[in-house]
């Protein structure tokens, strides 16, 4: 369990600036969802989260921690990043490929130990996927991969797990589950989770708080339903959507209106 | 769990199997060559070299100076640039994410070539610690190509891969060009082209164990120092970003494999010349029987690129004995085929 604190962040890349004034507090064990369009700065937020890029202004303090103070191995054994995508050009195995999730703990000529096994086997039990253990990575599917890259992550046994759109690529039922399994890691283990996410209907579901971006600006932080609304996603995408009510759960649901269909408007009449 | 003492026997049987062969290839390449010694001449000659042994001298003083000062630093001299070639190799492999890299990717080959080339052309004769004036030109050769490579790669202080196999790439074909145009007015330079032919082809020149004694413990530091970070190796599989996610110090691990990685090279091409194929073919073979993890990678592939080398220089002595071949030529006819086998039967290896 780990809380963060950006005040005043701003970054820019060489050809030009990012995020502007990020001011952003996760408390220890919360689940936030960042959504936002392409471009919006969501990938930039979570590389500056995970130490990987500095901030150009402002400060993050991770548990109150200057997170520019701290080694980047400090940084790996409590905060696990799981990229958009790994390329992975050697025949490892899904057991060694978890192993790898050890490494700021391995001391250098040491090797492994027993202890570093058992919470390796942990995390593969905890993504579901002990039976691939022997597997070649490179012959899985995206959403076995995917979850494989979780347990990777497990394995570092983190307080803040940062994720970068994590079900991209993958169909619906990995999807969900990959959701699920986070959503149980945060419930079960405590651990503080922020998520960038595309897709708006899996984030209301899944997610307790939601930051929306817009050109590297908070313009929206809340619950599902006071950050998606008809209004906000206009502002922002400025795409013609619809927001109902999940049938099921009540959260809120973004139903997309192709160009000529009925506009957005609740009040339109519909067919 | 059950896999692991299951992997420790596989690697215990491994790595004994290869210091077995470097052994039996020791002893081979010290009996055969323009004279033939017998192998119990040789265990016996090496015995009375310690205190206890004293066997009567069955064989001509001749001999025992040949395999003490002539075959045997040379023998040493091979397993030192085989295995120094093959870490090199898994270290640029590693770092590169690139199954096509090997020792010289970044320069280093040329850089050394070059070096080496001036070296013939100037009208000095020196010597440091044992070697003249060409090794040592080469070894400055290719840790200054290094040097060129990665200060253009870098932008912004860091040093993406790509700009850096670029700039390896690039300053290699200018090196090339250099040494291209020397061979050409090689008359007016008073250069030896057959020298330098000899350099490129690779040719192990040990004159004797004082040349050991400075490149030993060049190579195996560096070996160790390798297997060191060998766990940070196995988290750059996962990309610069992956390892930096893992607590890797991305930048300072990247200039130590580098330092380490050319040092290795530089020790190796100044005794040994432009030897190919073994820091390519010898990290893929061990990779296929070990799996990817650098930890065992590392060791093994040292122990095949010493006796793939020093096996070599054997045939390159004696195939077409009292004419030398070039080593090189040994290791391309056998590494270049043994190569395309492995990537047919492991097709799906390096697919994308």
């Amino acid at each position: 369990m780990l809380d963060l604190r950006l005040r005043q962040v701003s970054f820019s890349y060489s050809d030009g600036q990012v995020l502007h004034d990020i001011d952003l507090s996760v408390g220890a064990g919360e689940m936030v969802g960042l959504l936002g369009p392409n471009g919006s700065g969501k990938t930039t937020l979570l590389k500056l989260a995970s130490g990987i890029l500095k901030p150009g202004q402002g400060e993050i303090r991770l548990d109150g921690a200057d997170l520019r103070l701290i080694s980047r191995k400090s940084v790996a054994r409590s905060v696990a990043v799981m990229p958009q995508q790994f390329h992975m050009p050697f025949a490892f195995n899904v057991g060694e490929m978890v192993m790898l999730g050890r490494t700021p703990f391995i001391r250098t000529l040491a090797g492994e130990t027993d202890v570093d096994r058992e919470v390796v086997n942990t995390a593969l039990e905890m993504a579901g996927i002990i039976e691939l253990k022997e597997r070649r990575f490179d012959e899985l599917s995206g959403g076995e991969r995917q979850k494989v890259i979780l347990a990777m992550t497990l394995a570092q046994q983190p307080g803040l797990l940062l994720l970068d759109e994590p079900t991209m690529h993958l169909d619906i039922t990995h999807q969900v589950e990959i959701l699920e399994r986070v959503r149980s890691l945060n419930r079960e283990q405590g651990i503080t989770v922020i998520a960038a996410m595309h897709d708006l209907n899996l984030a209301s579901l899944y997610f307790d708080r939601l930051v929306l971006l817009k050109e590297g600006r908070i313009v929206a932080d809340g619950t599902p339903a006071e950050v998606i609304t008809e209004s906000m996603l206009y502002k922002v995408f400025a795409a013609p959507v619809r927001v109902e009510p999940h049938p099921v759960t009540g959260d809120p649901h973004v139903v997309i209106m192709p160009e000529g269909s009925a506009n957005s408007r609740r009040d339109s009449p519909t067919s | 769990m059950a896999s692991k003492p299951r992997r420790r026997r596989r690697l215990a049987s491994v790595l004994l199997l290869l210091a077995g062969g470097l052994v039996l290839a020791f002893f081979l390449a010290s009996a055969f060559g323009a004279v033939t010694i017998s192998l119990p001449d040789i265990c016996k000659m090496l015995l009375n070299k310690l205190a206890f042994f004293d066997f009567p001298d069955t064989w001509r003083v001749a001999e025992e100076t040949i395999l003490f000062q002539i075959r045997m630093p040379r023998v040493v001299g091979g397993a030192l640039v085989g295995a120094a070639l093959a870490t090199a190799g898994v270290l640029f492999q590693g770092l590169l994410r690139n199954p096509m890299a090997d020792p010289y990717i970044i320069g280093t080959s040329s850089g050394a070539a070059l070096g080496a080339t001036i070296a013939m052309v100037l009208p000095i004769n020196m010597a440091f610690l044992g070697f003249g004036l060409v090794p040592l030109a080469a070894f400055a050769g290719a840790l200054a190509a290094v040097f060129i490579v990665y200060n253009l790669a870098r932008v912004g202080g860091k040093t993406p891969i790509v700009s850096m196999l670029l700039a390896g790439f690039v300053v290699s074909a200018l090196l090339a060009a250099i040494i291209s145009f020397m061979m050409a007015i090689s008359d007016r330079l008073d250069l030896n082209i057959r020298s330098v032919y000899s350099f490129l082809m690779g040719h192990i020149s040990v004159v004797g164990w004082s040349q050991i004694a400075v490149i030993a413990p060049l190579v195996i530091g560096g070996i160790i120092i390798a297997r060191a970070f060998a766990h940070h190796l196995n988290a750059f599989s996962l990309g610069e970003e992956g390892a930096a996610y893992l607590g890797i110090e991305v930048e300072r691990d990247k200039v130590l494999i580098l330092a380490v990685g050319s040092l290795l090279t530089a020790a190796a091409v100044s005794i040994g010349g432009l030897i190919g194929f073994v820091g390519l073919v010898m990290p893929h073979a061990v990779r296929l029987i070990l799996g990817p993890d650098h930890r065992l990678l590392l060791p093994a592939s040292a122990l095949a690129g010493a006796v793939f080398v020093v096996m070599a220089d054997l045939l390159a002595r004696v195939v077409l004995a009292p004419t030398e071949i070039p080593v090189g030529i040994i290791t391309a006819v056998i590494g270049a085929p043994f190569f395309l086998y492995l990537l047919r039967r492991n097709r799906k290896e390096y697919a994308f």
